[in-house]
Order: structure tokens, then C-alpha cells, then sequence
């Protein structure tokens, strides 16, 4: 056996091949990141008044990089997150209906009340879940990446996790299986700072998540993940990659989380004054300057867009509160997959 | 009738279903170049190429979890443990994962994956390499488990295994792959869920499965020449469980004794002789009986061992027991 030279992993084109973002497009990015928040906070009031259950973990301030990340995908890519997931699965297509109605545990929910919070899918947007044992789902970002390329669906699997679930060994042999078989996975670590409680500089020697990849000569970058046009061009770099089968890509999006890590945490952690520094460079903040300085928008014109998310809103909590509750009757439903048609003879003797 | 050994036939099992379906792949540690560490999947990589039949680094958590991923993009994978002692790595993987797709996501998602490989003690394997699998597995709802005790059986239920939309726990024994028996030519399946009469009998009923059903039979044969007509009833399959077989012993015989490879704390026997007495009590003439490994880690020492493990001495005293008769040796338990 010989060594193989220490190659280090080339770098991601500097511009994806994707165009710059038009002004119909950036409203589009912006209306998808105000109502991702709006829905978020409606969650939030509706836990207080106990009409969500369970833990809810909210996505608000990390925007910019499920909106940036889907608008840097095609539809036949998969994603596979884990439990802040509310934000990704609308950025994906799944509705906010849908997902309003999930998180009351009612049966027009996008999991008819089985998942919850933590486990939404909808398998129409290829959006697959929705994990709650931190980490875990990285592997299966790593499988499913292994059917789209055996099936030849020229699709990319798009792998969400934290800076927590890189300390996972999970994590690490996901890494290592998908460098080895050159699979079309992107991981994207949204690193917001926190596993929990636990403060990134508490919880690592190494800041930057994506650097883990270089151990098993992974493609990686760190970038800022507050400006959804970046993070559009930067992922869209990544899946376009891993699509033209080169391997997979780990990426790191800097981020924030404006909330605690759930809806029970109060986040008294955070040294004081970081939050307020942090809300300077809000994605939502930073993207309406753009299309008021850069794009020429009104003030009238987003205010009135952010009324129609409002609605869109208030929609979803409406929806929900008159959804009926899952029936019991069909609480076995998907314990097991129905048996297959019968195939191949009988047993013989 | 066609002689195979164990491990030929599941080869056989996997060949036939690869060559049906495209999906199936067979991924796992030295399964391709190294024709399995227990020659079960000679020759597959000459037939499949290296796409189909997968060596993976020693990464049981991730290629565990990388099958449970690819079965919910409509992949097939069939995943070898080389023994299920290291499947304790990828447990969460099997139950977090696999076993809960299908309901959290309210069928969106189907996971049709076989995990299958070793199960149990082989000899002198010592502490970490001798452990049972079943009543850990057959726990969780969403799994299926399957465990073999022949060729034929082998044979029969792994194709039916690979067909499942479920995941399936698929349970064989280092001691077994090398045994021979008759498996028809021609193609056929054997449906998860039911039990199989080993060996017909009239006094007692002995519940087993796996390579605990050679033991049983051994125990049988002993038990004849004292006058005893014991039947084994292989369960084969351990979830989804055939009650109507087992039920329908405890009508005929009235007596159980039930053989567990593994601990008896909180195991699969606890579980079989609590649904006996919940259902038939009446027909019941005797406490049903557990033979079980003894409750200490497995030592090494063979002397030490043989203490430990299932014996048809054992299982012997257990009947005599069960029967009323007596026993010069110490009580089964």
C-alpha cells in the first residue's frame, strides 16, 4: 500500500452558475424569509396559549439560509434536517397551512399529527423530515444522496444540521462515507453560535464546522449566512457540484438564533448586549435595503407585501384551530407498511 | 432435494432477489472483496459489480444509517453486520430511524431495509461478542424480527424479508452457517409471521427459534427415551409473532418451556409466557418454565461458558420439571 499524497480538496467556484438575483426574485426571497418569521412568531404566542405541545424549537433569525438554500435548488433535490425545521420545510414548498396545522397536532398537518414539531415531512416538495436525535440524520442525508445517484435522478441531497451535531460521531462517519462513494450530498451547517446552551467556543476548539470536512478531503466553506443572496450563490455552488458528480460539499452558514434553543429556554446565557449586536445584520433587515436601495422598491410596496404575509399568516393559525384532531380509529394506520402484493409462490415443502 | 450449506442459502436468497430487482444492494465490512467475513456473499461482487455489493469502512452507525436513507428513495438495501454485537452502534440508526419513518411520517416514507448477520454466542467469543439481539430488537413496534434455524427456513424467509416494506431485523448464527439441509430448486417464499412445528410432540411444547431450535431437538430426543413426547415449536419469526401457533401448543400440550438464547430479564420469553397466561391461563396445567442464559456477562473460559449458556441438559430438566416428574439436578432456572 502506498500513501496517497496529501491533495488538498479544490475550493467551490467563486459565483455559482447561477444568474444574479432579479428584483421579482429577491421580493420573492424576502416574502418567503417575512413569512417564515411571521408564522414563527405565531407559533410562539400560540405554545404560550398551549395550543402547541411538546417542544418547539423556532427558526427566527436563520431565514436568509433555508430561503437562500431552497432558491439554490431544483425541485428533484431532497432535503433532511433535523428538529428547527419549521423554517426550512416552508422555504422547501411545504405549506404554511400545513405546517401551522402540524404543530397543533391536528390531522390536515403535513404529518396528519404524528410528527409534530420535529418530524415534518412532505414527500410532494421532497422535503424528508424532520429528526430529533441530534446528528442522526446526517447519515440518511448521506443514503438518500446513495438512491438519487443509483436511480439517476440527477437530483442533490441537501443535509441541514447545527454546530451541536457536528460533535456527533454520526456526523463524522456521514462525512466519511460520502467522500469515500463521491455521493451528491451538500451538508450545510447552520452554525448559530449555541448546541443548547452550550456556546460554540464552550463546546469546540474548532470554530468553523466546515473545516471537519477537511479530514476526510472534503470540498468546504465558511460563509456568511445573514444575506440570502449569498448564501443563494454559495449553496447553489455546492449542489451544483455535487450534481455534476465531483462529491459532496460541506458548507458552514454563519447564523444566529434570536430565540432560545426551544420554546422553554429563555436563553439567559447569552452574554448581554449579543443579541442587539447580532439583529444589526438581520437577514430580513438586510435584504429589504437591498431591494429599497439597490432594486428601487418603495416603502408602500413591501409594506404592503408584508400585509399580504400577515394574512397568509393568520391564514395558517386559522387553519389549524379549525382543523379537526387526528382520528384514533386510525392510529395504527403507519405502524407497518402494508404487506406487498403477493409476489413469488408459496411456501413449499 | 438440492443440500445447502446455511450461508448458500442465503446467498442463494439475496442472488435470487438482486437479480429481480435493481434496487437491492448488499452493503456492509468485507462483504464484496473478502466474499463476507463469513463467506455468506461469495461471489456476489464477481455477479453484482462493486455498485451493488458494498464494502464499507468499519462505520456501523453511519452505513446503517446510510441504507435506512436510500431505502426512503426507493433503494432496497440489504445491510450486514458482520456480527449483531457491533449493530449496538447503529441501535439508533435501527430504531430511531428505520423504525419510525413510515409513522412519524404518516407513510410518506416507506424504509423496506433487512438488516441481517450473526446473532448469539458462538464459543469462547467471550463478554462483548455473544450477545443475543431479539427481546432488544422485538421491542419496538415498526420493526420486524426474524430469526433462522435452517436452510430451507434461511432461505425462504430472507427473500420475504428483502420483499417487506418494513425494516427486518434478520437473525443468524455464526454456529449455523456451515449447517447443511434440503432447500427445493425451484423458487420459493415463506411469509414473516409464521411459526413452524419442528417436531411433533403430545406432553409438552417447546418455544424456540434460531439455533436454540437444534438444542431443543436435542432435548427432545432425550426427552423421548424417558417416556416424554416433547414438540419444538420454531417461532421464526419474533415479531410480527404467529399467537395462533403458539396458542394452539399450549391447547394440545398444556405445558411450555420456552428456550431464549440471552438473558431472561425482560426478555422475549417474559413476553411470550406473559401473553400465554393473558390468553390461555385455563389450559395451562404448569407454570410455563424459561431456559435462558444464565444473568452474567458471557465469560471466556470455555469451563465458565458452558455454564452460561443453553444446554439440552438444561432444557431437559426444564420438561421433567414442567411434567411434575423429578429431577436429580438442581432446578432449570
Amino acid at each position: 500500500m502506498t500513501a496517497s499524497a496529501p491533495t488538498p480538496p479544490p475550493a467551490l467556484p467563486e459565483r455559482s452558475p447561477l444568474p444574479a438575483v432579479t428584483k421579482d426574485g429577491l421580493l420573492h426571497l424576502y416574502r418567503e424569509m417575512v413569512l417564515i418569521r411571521r408564522v414563527e412568531e405565531l407559533a410562539a404566542k400560540a405554545y404560550t396559549q398551549r395550543k402547541i405541545f411538546g417542544f418547539c424549537h423556532l427558526y427566527i433569525g436563520l431565514e436568509s439560509v433555508a430561503v437562500g438554500a431552497a432558491a439554490a435548488c431544483q425541485p428533484q433535490d431532497h432535503w433532511v434536517t433535523a428538529y428547527r425545521e419549521h423554517g426550512q420545510a416552508m422555504a422547501k414548498g411545504v405549506t404554511a397551512r400545513a405546517v401551522m396545522a402540524e404543530l397543533y397536532g391536528k390531522a390536515t398537518g403535513c404529518t396528519q399529527g404524528l410528527g409534530g414539531s420535529m418530524h415534518l415531512f412532505d414527500s410532494k416538495v421532497n422535503f424528508m423530515g424532520g429528526y430529533g436525535i441530534v446528528g442522526a440524520h446526517v447519515p440518511l442525508a448521506a443514503g438518500v444522496a446513495w438512491g438519487l445517484k443509483q436511480r439517476k435522478t440527477n437530483g442533490v441531497a441537501v443535509c441541514f444540521f447545527g454546530d451541536g451535531a457536528a460533535h456527533q460521531g454520526a456526523f463524522f462517519e456521514a462525512l466519511c462515507l460520502a467522500q469515500l462513494y463521491k455521493l451528491p450530498v451538500v451538508f450545510l451547517c447552520e452554525n448559530n453560535y449555541y448546541a443548547m446552551g452550550t456556546a460554540i467556543d464552550r463546546q469546540s476548539a474548532l470554530i468553523d464546522m466546515s473545516l471537519r470536512g477537511l479530514g476526510v478531503g472534503m470540498v468546504r466553506e465558511q460563509f456568511d449566512g445573514f444575506d440570502v443572496e449569498h448564501v443563494r450563490d454559495r449553496v447553489a455552488a455546492a449542489v451544483e457540484f455535487a450534481r455534476s458528480g465531483q462529491g459532496p460539499v460541506i458548507l458552514e452558514a454563519i447564523t444566529y438564533r434570536y430565540r432560545g434553543h426551544s420554546m422553554s429556554d429563555p436563553a439567559k446565557y447569552r452574554p448581554s448586549g449579543e443579541l442587539e449586536e447580532k439583529k444589526k445584520s438581520d437577514p430580513l433587515a438586510i435584504t429589504e435595503r437591498r431591494l429599497l436601495t439597490d432594486f428601487g422598491c418603495t416603502a408602500e410596496e413591501l409594506e404592503a407585501l408584508r400585509a399580504s404575509v400577515d394574512a397568509e399568516a393568520d391564514d395558517a393559525v386559522q387553519f389549524a384551530e379549525d382543523s379537526p384532531w387526528p382520528d384514533p380509529t386510525h392510529l395504527y394506520d403507519y405502524t407497518y407498511a402494508p404487506e406487498p402484493a403477493a409476489a413469488g409462490s408459496e411456501e413449499k415443502r | 432435494m438440492p443440500v445447502l450449506q446455511m450461508r448458500e442459502a442465503l446467498r442463494r436468497a439475496m442472488s435470487e432477489e438482486m437479480r429481480r430487482d435493481p434496487n437491492i444492494f448488499l452493503m456492509g465490512e468485507e462483504v464484496a472483496y473478502y466474499d463476507g467475513a463469513y463467506k455468506v456473499s461469495q461471489g456476489m461482487l464477481e455477479e453484482f459489480g462493486p455498485e451493488r455489493v458494498v464494502d464499507t469502512p468499519i462505520s456501523e452507525n453511519g452505513f446503517a444509517g446510510l441504507g435506512v436513507g436510500a431505502a426512503m428513495v426507493g433503494m432496497r438495501p440489504i445491510i450486514e453486520f458482520m456480527t449483531f454485537n457491533f449493530s449496538l452502534v447503529a441501535y439508533d440508526q435501527v430504531i430511531n430511524s428505520a423504525a419510525r419513518i413510515y409513522q412519524m411520517s404518516a407513510g410518506q416514507y416507506k424504509c423496506p431495509i433487512v438488516f441481517r448477520g450473526a446473532n448469539g454466542a458462538a464459543e469462547n467469543l467471550a463478554s462483548q461478542h455473544s450477545t443475543s439481539v431479539e427481546s432488544i430488537y422485538a421491542h419496538f413496534p415498526g420493526v420486524k424480527v426474524v430469526s433462522v434455524a435452517t436452510p430451507y427456513d434461511a432461505c425462504g424467509l430472507l427473500k420475504s424479508a428483502i420483499r417487506d416494506d418494513n425494516p427486518v431485523i434478520f437473525l443468524e448464527s455464526e454456529m449455523l452457517y456451515g449447517l447443511k439441509g434440503e432447500v427445493p430448486a425451484e423458487e420459493y417464499t415463506i411469509p414473516l409471521g409464521k411459526a413452524d412445528l419442528k417436531r411433533d410432540g403430545t406432553d409438552l411444547t417447546i418455544i424456540t427459534w434460531g439455533k436454540q431450535v437444534h438444542t431443543c431437538l436435542t432435548a427432545a430426543a432425550t426427552l423421548e427415551k424417558a417416556g416424554v413426547s416433547a414438540q419444538v415449536l420454531d417461532l421464526r419469526s419474533i415479531r410480527p409473532l404467529d399467537h395462533e401457533a403458539v396458542f394452539a401448543a399450549v391447547a394440545k400440550t398444556h405445558r411450555v418451556v420456552i428456550v431464549q438464547e440471552g438473558f431472561a430479564f425482560a426478555g422475549m420469553a417474559a413476553e411470550l409466557a406473559a401473553r400465554i397466561q393473558e390468553t390461555c391461563f385455563d389450559l395451562l396445567d404448569a407454570p410455563v418454565r424459561r431456559v435462558t442464559n444464565r444473568d452474567v456477562p458471557m465469560p471466556y473460559s470455555p469451563p465458565l461458558e458452558k455454564q452460561v449458556i443453553i444446554t439440552p441438559e438444561r432444557i431437559v430438566e426444564a420438561a421433567l420439571l414442567t411434567l411434575g416428574r423429578s429431577t436429580t439436578n438442581e432446578g432449570a432456572r
